[in-house]
């Protein structure tokens, strides 16, 4: 799938050259990012990948918006119902409060959207974007990953959002005395032989909340992302081997295409839900005391 | 796994997302769904209403047929009466007003009776006188027996 006859017969690329090259992003540096921390680097791809799904999801909720009736809905108005009364529903059985739901509950609908959206990018074939990318440029080697959840900085932009939002609510509604109360007192309990257990536990708390909220949304987009890849190898090994080999690699590629692909659907909106009841699962425990 | 100010880039536009549909996706849409809840209790609640009034205007109505045929019975009841006395007040004038007649011919059958009893006395006192002439084979002198005569004929 990834390379055409001609380029085959020009130079082969390994599996492995395969897979390395997809999995670099088109950033600001122009090749891959070398050290694992570098923040003089933006991903280009990413941001603006998920821009565009944030700015599509929006964007088609905002027309429906603005046309809104509370006469008979269309179709496009009862779906949009449908999305927001499930997402206020959830808000509401999470976070008790009012005042803050004005905020967190469109939050969660825009979150769900648009990781459903940015998800969904796996949907196209795994070297459809990248191809024309590199047509359009005019380098067969320009990098482009399409699926900005499928990077950990868009997963960790993200949850680390979430965790700002969780420090702001927690001062919100316990005051910054309160907060910092409850940061040396909590878990164990109120002795000051337990203030220092006690804060790293809270830290701890927020650390592996955060890291696992992102991490779970990049694993798993990540992963169904190298399988697609791993799946066109298995089309690529049919336009370089022969006979019954390459027919068994080509129907490989259809069948298990095929079954990850729809297996695919659930995870994307399984993930996309997921993110979103963590967000609000998150935020609830802020307002909660313990 | 490279981490990159991608990150910070993200994290900005997750709150610009966020803060766009506050403001512009979310209140619309719920407004519409709260006011199409609010119709939609008042619809029912009206269609309650008209049940109930029409509840009320079918025992209204129901109400009025009853005391109509009331009504009517005690019309043909009030005419069957009417009637029944008209009846016996013309029975009762054409009673009078024959009882009138009756007593109308009857009088004048005795008049008539008088009359020709009248009539005969006179006839039987001349019949006496002209016996009694015969009998004296004299004139009776009627002036001078005047009395005598009136009271003959009064004693007939």
């Amino acid at each position: 799938m990834a390379t055409t006859g001609h380029e085959a017969a020009a130079h082969v690329p390994s599996a492995g050259d395969y897979i390395v090259h997809h999995l670099g992003h088109l950033n600001t540096t122009g090749h891959p990012q070398a050290s694992v921390v570098d923040f003089s680097v933006i991903n280009l791809d990413t941001l603006f990948f998920s821009v565009a799904m944030g700015v599509i999801g929006l964007l088609l909720m905002w027309v429906v918006a603005r046309r809104v009736t509370s006469g008979v809905p269309g179709r496009a108005q009862a779906a949009v119902e449908i999305l927001l009364e499930m997402v206020a529903g959830q808000a509401r059985s999470i976070i008790h409060s009012e005042e803050s739901r004005k905020f967190v509950a469109p939050l969660a609908l825009t979150v769900f959207v648009w990781v459903f959206l940015m998800n969904s990018m796996d949907f196209l074939p795994v070297d459809l974007l990248p191809m024309l990318w590199q047509g359009a440029t005019g380098n067969e080697h320009a990098y482009l990953r399409v699926v900005p959840t499928a990077d950990l900085n868009g997963t960790l932009g993200m949850s680390i959002g979430v965790l700002l939002l969780c420090f702001w609510y927690n001062i919100k509604i316990k005051g910054m005395g309160g907060w910092v109360h409850e940061l040396f007192t909590a878990p164990f309990g109120n002795h000051p032989a337990l203030y220092l257990p006690n804060f790293l536990m809270q830290m701890i708390e927020f650390l592996a909340k955060t890291v696992s909220h992102g991490m779970r949304l990049f694993g798993n987009m990540y992963a169904g992302e190298l399988l697609f890849m791993l799946i066109a190898l298995m089309g690529m090994g049919f336009s370089s081997m022969s006979g019954v080999g390459g027919s068994l690699m080509w129907a490989g590629h259809v069948v298990a295409g095929t079954f990850w692909a729809l297996f695919h659907i659930l995870i994307v909106v399984l993930q996309a839900f997921i993110f979103m009841m963590l967000t609000l699962v998150y935020i609830g425990q802020a307002h909660e005391g313990h | 796994m490279y981490v990159n100010a991608t990150l910070v880039a993200q994290l900005v536009v997750f709150f610009i997302l966020a803060w766009f549909t506050m403001k512009f996706v979310w209140p619309p849409i719920v407004k519409a769904l709260d006011e199409r809840a609010t119709k939609i209790a008042e619809g029912l609640a009206a269609a309650e209403r008209g049940k109930q009034s029409l509840e009320l205007a079918s025992k209204r109505s129901a109400e009025t047929v009853r005391e109509g045929k009331e009504k009517v019975v005690e019309l043909l009841v009030q005419a069957e009466k009417q009637s029944q006395q008209i009846i016996e007040e013309a029975k009762a004038q054409a009673r009078i007003e024959a009882d009138k007649v009756i007593a109308g011919a009857k009088a004048e059958i005795e008049q008539e009776a008088a009359r020709a009893r009248e009539a005969l006395r006179e006839r039987v006192a001349d019949l006496a006188i002209a016996g009694a002439e015969k009998i004296l084979r004299r004139e009776v002198d009627a002036k001078a027996h005047a009395d005598l005569l009136a009271q003959i004929k009064q004693d007939l």
